[in-house]
């Protein structure tokens, strides 16, 4: 139910609506929970409304930290 | 999808795997609750069970606003469609879910009901705008995720000046059911609920941040990790969980750090606040009446509010009293532990909440594990 999608905000409209490019796919999703957005965003999308936008640096340092614990350990049991 | 594919990468996850394997430790057990219907959905989909040490042990919570909506209030919702003048629109997950004597709003639609499924609010105010001789009726469901586009509807349907529209709401709540898991009176009869820590919400989380979970560490002594719903975020979660319970430390931690933060969405929360206040009590499916854990519209928005403006009455329905989804929701019994699953209980004929939807504990099961149980049965 609480189902959502990452996208990216293509184009800012009237009315605090926007479209976001689900993989290349536009669709008209509402903006009016999200303050400062801008195109180019990455934003959460849920029921027709993006929820938040995606902060770039904090995806990056999951990232880097799930790579860092998957093969911290590889040498430990082999 | 960016920022989708990237965390569904095996190589990692089977790394990730290796450090709970040697992180846990083989002397104890660990129980770890994801709340959230999504993840059990995630843990199903992407046998993450099956990557785990045999001491882990995920415990399906009740996560799943369909699976634990009273059957009731869907006898309620049918009864409001059969009325001529009301045109219901609900989210697809709805229109399974039977009631009483197994009438579901597909079967009410089937027999002339104007039942409408609507992707977003918005299709809802719009089908309100084009059916001016109509009732337009949301059946507003779901948790802290859902509610912030109902409450902005809400007040877009007050600038519109909209008078044949309403809501018809179940929004229910996080944190108290999560509480009531924990300290449920049913516990004297089920047994205590044994949970070292919880897999937090990851989209709840967004709306209302990590903060309202700090009195789960703080009073209860439960480690609590928000999680992503990709395959990789939960398995950190998992292991940032086995790294609290081996320090024996009961912290708040946010794995979900690229859209979480402590205090979530200002405007949503405030939208949210604007218009509902919060039930005494609503009743669970599985769980029962729970102390402050439902909203409703306010006073003030009284016209938008179903069930004053077509004096909706409660109806109640009694479950199967063979069924066990208390406490397999709190994880004292496994969904094979029922004798209804799998014999009168599938997801075609669900008795009870956790086979509702796919998200429930035993939908989950039922679509995915009982193949694992018929490997590990002994020939």
């Amino acid at each position: 139910m609480c189902l959502a999608i990452p996208a990216e905000v293509t184009k800012l409209l009237a009315d605090e609506m926007a479209v976001a490019s689900i993989d290349g796919v536009s669709k008209e999703v509402s903006v009016a929970l999200i303050e400062d957005l801008a195109v180019g965003d990455y934003v959460i999308i849920h029921v027709g409304y993006a929820l938040t936008k995606i902060d770039p640096d904090e995806a990056r340092r999951t990232l880097e930290l799930m790579r860092e614990l998957s093969t911290e350990r590889q040498g430990a049991l082999q | 999808m960016k920022y989708a594919d990237e965390f569904r990468d095996k190589a990692v996850a089977l790394g990730l795997a290796r450090a709970i394997q040697s992180e846990a430790d083989p002397q104890r057990c660990y129980r770890f609750m994801e709340f959230c219907g999504g993840h059990t959905h995630a843990i199903s989909r992407y046998g993450l069970e099956d990557m785990l040490p045999k001491n882990v042990r995920m415990i399906h919570g009740p996560g799943c606003p369909v699976c634990v909506l009273p059957a009731g209030r869907i006898d309620m919702a049918i009864r409001l469609a059969e009325r001529p003048e009301v045109i219901l629109c609900v989210y697809g997950d709805l229109m399974r879910v039977p009631g009483s004597q197994g009438v579901s709003l597909l079967k009410a639609k089937a027999r002339g009901a104007d039942v409408r499924i609507v992707y977003s609010t918005a299709d809802a105010i719009r089908i309100a705008e084009e059916n001016p001789e109509h009732e337009a009726v949301f059946f507003a469901i779901g948790f802290e995720t859902t509610t912030p586009p109902t409450a902005v509807m809400i007040r877009r349907a007050e600038k519109k000046q909209l008078d044949n529209f309403s809501v018809f709401c179940n929004h229910v709540l996080t944190p108290p059911a999560m509480q009531n898991i924990l300290e449920s009176p049913d516990i004297r009869s089920i047994g205590p609920v044994e949970i070292d820590g919880f897999v937090g919400p990851a989209h709840v989380s967004i709306i209302i941040g990590t903060e309202p979970y700090e009195v789960f560490a703080k009073e209860f002594g439960k480690s609590v990790v928000i999680s992503g719903f990709e395959p990789l975020d939960m398995m950190q979660a998992i292991l940032m969980l086995v790294r609290q319970v081996n320090e024996h430390r009961n912290d708040v931690e946010n794995q979900y750090s690229r859209a979480v933060t402590r205090h979530g969405n200002r405007r949503a929360k405030e939208e949210v606040a604007d218009i509902f206040e919060l039930r005494d009590a609503f009743e669970w499916r599985g769980l029962g009446f729970v102390p402050h854990s439902g909203l409703k519209l306010k006073q003030t928005y009284a016209r938008f509010d179903a069930e004053v403006c077509f004096a909706m009455s409660e109806l109640r329905v009694t479950d199967n009293p063979a069924c066990e989804c208390g406490a397999i929701l709190r994880g004292v019994m496994k969904p094979v532990d029922c004798k209804l699953f799998g014999t009168v209980c599938t997801p075609e004929t669900p008795m009870g909440s956790c086979m509702v939807s796919s998200e429930g504990a035993c939908a989950a099961h039922w679509t995915y594990g009982r193949f694992r149980d018929r490997q590990q049965r002994p020939s």
